[in-house]
């Protein structure tokens, strides 16, 4: 892999909420990971993992409780809010949500849904050219350029992601973040919805944080795939690394569990438990180590050779 | 036909709303047997849970039953009394639920939760029903379940509380169990814990299930047959393996392989395009033809009737009419029945009827 630009840099991220009281929490501990420019990054995990945790830190929904994000180089918890500075991170940063129902506030027409990012950053002159941008972002996300004036109750689920993803397109991001994106949607409308993804993907150089707990369709969509578990990464590789080559016994693990459609296959599945218990050991040595090329398992130092073996195989 | 434990036949069921009727079940059929497992599939609005809900008796004020019959054991449940729905609601019939985490009573200890039923439909003491109760937490995998008696609801992860669910249902020995997506808010490996237990007790009890999902995924690991659900009808009902490896019609061709497996490498899903029809006015035709990309003329005109492939396999396409040109499915669809082909000649599939599960 030649020098690639590195769009995201997360340095050694942690996120804890109540820090310091007895009810902390430690969503995000300690991860480390760079998303380069014009790729699918994916995040698994179950819930509780802390995926959609760093998610909204990279978006800065939170501040770090310590750690760096980079954006472009830019240290993101250094920009002041409601600065200039702000509104450029804001514009080339985008969200796309989990729920086409919540997300959409229900009192707003479409066309204002989709332009209020356009209003807010100063990117039209005047309404005409407002309805204009509106209409061609309707477009390019296959919706109905006549619906402007609807409302979002009379769309439905796939429909509202589809207004969803023109909002975020709206402002001409850079970097999209999907937090679970197509969770809510039916399985003959997810792929129409990731099909559609793509495609703006491939037009407009995008790059995307996809969250997901939907292991089959996330191996679809990304390049390089990161397993995070009680908040830390325990795999990241190439998507065909971490799929048809797990290493970390959790990954392993949770690719045992996801159902697959053929019956066959189910009758003769094993499911491969996870025991944590391997995660103590060692545990303040323990961290992402390189096991082979740009595939990384978190262990410890003296765990590397076998991992090692077992990639050989 | 003495092995089916309930028969529905010509359902049709509509609801009234200020837009008007919509027609939520149009002419369902189909029959479940003793120990069997039948999934049900389809999106939301299907009428998958419209479904299952008729046959529990908790169907919405505004649905009306335009006719059809719902036979338990050669009775009709839609003649019976309120009082007798109670009787055999948490009894003979009994059903899980979507959320575990809305279906608990939050203020009351599992264990009077799991001991309800068996108090309500059976003359037990109190001793007794939670001496039972604790029994059944065990069976279902809750650990150190005689101490955790008197605990909350709130106090258990949501695997555990789907488990408690299931406890209810079971315990007083339902010959029906119907799971309305039970699984859909778990995590994948809880959702595999949840299935092999259900798997399990289905064998200890000999208990009949209707399994809704809309996961296809989970419909492999769990069902003996599937019927396919589309816009109020079953468009689609055979054995697992002859819904997976050899499907007939094109909204399960198209759902297959809208389903990427691990070896879908960078080319395009296949997406079935458009949504499905508005049941306030459904369409003349087949449902589906509109997203059909091999709808015929007659797709739109007339709706198709079941045509049988096999014995157990029927499927509701004019495709399948001798007089309809011979079309070739989709690619992942011809690859799915290669791969069958290939195993059944080397011998490694075990046929269904020989009840093979796992």
């Amino acid at each position: 892999m030649t020098e690639r630009k590195k769009i995201i840099q997360v340095q050694h991220l942690k996120q804890y909420f109540s820090p310091g009281k007895p009810n902390e929490v430690r969503a995000v501990d300690d991860i480390s990971f760079d998303i380069y420019e014009g790729e699918t990054f994916g995040l698994v995990g179950e819930s509780g993992s802390g995926k959609s945790t760093t998610g909204r830190s990279i978006i800065r929904l939170y501040n770090p409780t310590s750690g760096k994000i980079l954006f472009e180089g830019q240290d993101i918890s250094k920009i002041k809010n409601h600065s200039k500075d702000m509104l450029h991170f804001r514009r080339n940063m985008q969200m796309i949500f989990q729920d086409p129902y919540a997300s959409l506030d229900p009192r707003m027409k479409v066309k204002d849904i989709i332009a209020e990012g356009l209003d807010v950053h100063g990117l039209v002159k005047n309404d005409q050219e407002r309805d204009q941008r509106v209409k061609e972002l309707l477009k390019v996300v296959g919706l109905n350029p006549d619906h402007v004036t609807r409302y979002p109750h009379e769309f439905s689920g796939g429909q509202r992601q589809r207004i969803g993803i023109a909002r975020a397109l709206a402002v001409d991001p850079k970097f999209i973040i999907a937090d679970e994106p197509i969770s809510a949607l039916d399985v003959s409308i997810q792929a129409q919805v990731v099909n559609l993804m793509k495609d703006i993907q491939r037009k407009n150089n995008l790059t995307y944080l996809f969250i997901a707990h939907d292991l089959s369709m996330v191996k679809y969509i990304s390049d390089r795939i990161a397993v995070m578990h009680h908040g830390q990464l325990m795999e990241l590789g190439s998507a065909d690394a971490v799929y048809n080559h797990p290493l970390h016994p959790y990954t392993k693990s949770l690719l045992s569990a996801v159902p697959l459609p053929d019956p066959e296959i189910e009758r003769r599945r094993t499911r491969l438990p996870y025991d944590s218990s391997i995660e103590n050991n060692t545990h303040d040595q323990r961290q992402l180590r390189e096991i082979g090329d740009g595939h990384y398992v978190f262990c410890s130092e003296e765990e590397v050779d076998g991992y090692k073996e077992q990639m050989q195989k | 036909m003495s092995d089916n434990i309930l028969e529905v036949k010509n359902l049709n069921i509509n609801f009234k709303t200020f837009a008007g009727t919509v027609q939520a079940i149009r002419d369902v059929s189909f029959n479940l047997k003793k120990g069997e497992t039948l999934a049900i599939v389809g999106e939301s609005g299907s009428g998958k849970s419209v479904t299952t809900r008729s046959i529990m008796g908790l169907l919405a004020s505004n649905a009306v039953i335009e006719h059809g019959e719902i036979l338990f054991k050669g009775q009709d449940l839609l003649k019976e009394s309120a009082k007798e729905m109670d009787h055999h609601r948490g009894n003979d019939l009994s059903m899980i639920f979507q959320d575990p985490m809305t279906s608990l009573d939050p203020t009351m200890t599992i264990g009077k939760q799991v001991a309800e039923p068996l108090r309500i439909h059976g003359k037990i003491s109190k001793e007794k029903a939670l001496k039972r109760a604790q029994e059944v937490l065990e069976l279902v995998g809750i650990p150190n379940a005689k101490n955790r008696m008197k605990d909350f609801p709130h106090q258990f992860s949501g695997g555990q509380r789907q488990r408690i669910v299931i406890a209810i249902a079971i315990v007083n020995y339902p010959e029906i169990l119907i799971a309305d997506e039970p699984t859909t808010a778990l995590d994948v490996t809880v959702q595999a814990q949840i299935i092999d237990l259900m798997r399990e007790l289905q064998e200890k009890l000999e208990t009949s299930i209707i399994f809704i999902t809309h996961d296809l995924g989970v419909v492999a690991g769990i069902a003996d047959r599937v019927a396919v659900m589309y816009a109020g009808k079953i468009i689609e009902v055979g054995t697992v393996d002859e819904i997976f490896y050899q499907p007939k019609h094109p909204y399960t061709w198209g759902l297959l392989s809208s389903m990427p497996t691990l070896d879908t490498k960078g080319a395009k899903l296949s997406s079935i395009p458009g949504t499905p029809p508005d049941l306030l006015d459904p369409p003349k035709g087949d449902a589906f033809a509109p997203r059909n990309p091999y709808a015929m003329q007659i797709d739109l005109e007339a709706q198709p009737p079941f045509f049988k492939v096999s014995d157990t396999h029927y499927a509701a396409t004019w495709l399948l009419h001798p007089d309809a040109p011979k079309v070739q499915p989709p690619a992942p669809i011809v690859k799915r029945a290669q791969e069958y082909a290939h195993l059944m000649q080397t011998g490694a599939v075990d046929t269904p009827s020989e009840g093979s599960q796992n």
